[in-house]
């Protein structure tokens, strides 16, 4: 049951104007996502070519009302930008023995633009794939000497939304080659693995069912360009690894812990899913 | 030296009398996934079967379905088929089957089995998102489960 209704910006920056039945229904709605009339946001765009069961990837922004869409269109009104602007202030906060910060290796965030749209990415030095909360923390222990920052934390969920911030509308464009393949190869596992009592797999919820309504809720394809989210449900921005946490608890299967090698995996092959949308975070949803 | 090997013999005593109660690794499913019997040994309920269904702790069926019947609950699904009309679809033994291991009767199935106990990958343990320990309690009772058959039973196309 997939229908499109296809509505201009204009309706949705209407708002509540004759959306009562769009609230309802399980309608994807097509419109053009631009913030604060400038950033122009790529929310649909044809499948990369390692996918095999969708021939067009879709933001998360689109499944939602138009309500919730209106409020990530304004960078004011978005609650996820309180903190971006905690960050930049922690940014050329002094931390370690030595009083470095951030800003003393990167003089601001803008020059960190385009850093979001390509992790996780292998890295030669530790040969591994590291997420951007890995390198982050990297930086934080090993150039400043400070202590790590909890990887789902508020200081570090932050940290990565202004890092994503200064990437907004740069494509998503994740290395799936070369020394990450296997990585992605073990994500790709697992996104198709049936997990816990409900014997659910990401797909199944994701590919099998996107813009299908699960009782109440419009299912997207579970894209992670919009991370981190600002959700109203809980109030506060929520890091990528707590929601596939709770995306694989809500299988009634035992989780993977944020950070985890697994669902660093499931980061970079997600990530890739999504190659070609733009980078959205901090998005809004409900 | 010689030896005397006795071998126990574990005698399985099989009731003559009607089962009270079909555990759920002892359900015997037809090729095609029906289940003949009563899984608690009594008739269901077709008034809890249909609070059951709606119940987000219980079964929560109407997260993926539609019922016409139920239509004052709200939010339904559309994952799967709307279920208007099963009755006439299936036989009670059917839908018994579908109910308890859906992927018995549709291999690969996105349904959830709601009696079954063992044989999955990392089960938890509730939606605490901790390991559980197998076997899990199912999804649904053995009562529950015939409640639920029992009120799908009155679902005929009107
Ligand atoms: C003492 C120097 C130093 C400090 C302090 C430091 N960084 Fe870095 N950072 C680097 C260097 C050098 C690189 C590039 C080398 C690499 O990728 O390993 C880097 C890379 C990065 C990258 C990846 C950029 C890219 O394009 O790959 C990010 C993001 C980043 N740092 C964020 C931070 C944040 C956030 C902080 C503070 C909380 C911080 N850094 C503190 C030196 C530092
Ligand atoms: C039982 C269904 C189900 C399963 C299985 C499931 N999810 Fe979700 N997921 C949801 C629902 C419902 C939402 C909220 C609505 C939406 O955005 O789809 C959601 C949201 C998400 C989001 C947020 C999307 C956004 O734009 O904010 C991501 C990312 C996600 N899921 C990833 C995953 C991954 C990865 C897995 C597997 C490990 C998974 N999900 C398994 C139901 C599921």
């Amino acid at each position: 049951m997939r229908q499109t209704l296809r509505t201009g910006a204009a309706r949705v920056m209407l708002g509540l104007a004759g959306s009562a039945a769009l609230a309802t229904g399980a309608i994807a709605q097509e419109a053009n996502l631009v913030i604060d009339g400038e950033i122009e946001i790529v929310t649909r765009a044809p499948a990369p070519d390692h996918m095999e069961n969708v021939s067009e990837i879709v933001s998360g922004w689109e499944y939602r009302s138009p309500e919730t869409q209106a409020v990530q269109m304004d960078d004011f009104e978005n609650p996820g930008m309180i903190g971006v602007d905690n960050a930049r202030a922690d940014f050329s906060a002094a931390m370690g023995p030595d009083g470095q910060s951030c800003a003393a290796c990167h003089d601001n965030p803008e020059s960190l633009e385009g850093a979001r749209a390509v992790y996780p990415k292998w890295d030669e030095t530790k040969g591994e794939v590291q997420t951007l909360e890995m390198q982050v923390n990297e930086c934080v222990t090993e150039r400043a000497g400070a202590e790590a920052w909890n990887y789902t934390g508020t200081r570090m969920t932050e940290m990565i939304a202004l890092i994503s911030s200064v990437s907004r509308g740069l494509p998503v464009n994740v290395a799936i080659d070369g020394p990450a393949q296997p990585t992605w190869e073990q994500g790709k596992e697992i996104y198709y693995t049936r997990y816990g009592q409900l014997e659910l797999a990401c797909a199944n919820c994701h590919e099998d069912n996107y813009d299908n309504m699960i009782r109440a809720d419009h299912l997207s394809q579970g894209q992670i360009n919009g991370f981190p989210t600002y959700r109203l449900k809980n109030g506060k921005l929520n890091a990528v690894h707590n929601r596939f946490k709770g995306c694989v608890r809500d299988t009634r299967a035992q989780t993977f812990a944020p950070g985890s090698p697994e669902f660093v995996a499931l980061e970079l092959y997600v990530a890739s899913r999504g190659n070609g949308l733009s980078v959205e975070g901090p998005s809004v949803r409900n | 030296m010689s030896r005397q090997f006795t071998l126990a013999v574990t005698v399985v005593l099989i009731s003559t009398t009607v089962q009270a109660e079909v555990a759920p690794q002892e359900v015997a499913y037809g090729e095609y996934g029906a289940i003949d019997t009563s899984l608690s040994g009594a008739p269901g309920d077709p008034a809890s079967g249909a609070e059951i269904m709606a119940n987000r702790g219980q079964g929560n069926c109407v997260a993926c379905h539609a019922v016409g019947a139920l239509d004052e609950v709200p939010f339904h699904g559309e994952v799967g088929p709307p279920l208007d009309g099963v009755a006439d679809r299936w036989s009670e033994a059917e839908l018994r089957g579908i109910v308890a291991n859906a992927k018995m009767t549709f291999p690969g199935t996105i349904m959830p089995a709601f009696y079954k106990t063992t044989g999955f990958i990392r089960p938890g343990d509730g939606f605490s998102g901790k390991a559980g320990t197998e076997p899990l309690e199912p999804l649904l009772t053995a009562q529950q489960i015939e409640d639920v058959v029992s009120y799908l039973m009155t679902l005929h196309e009107n």
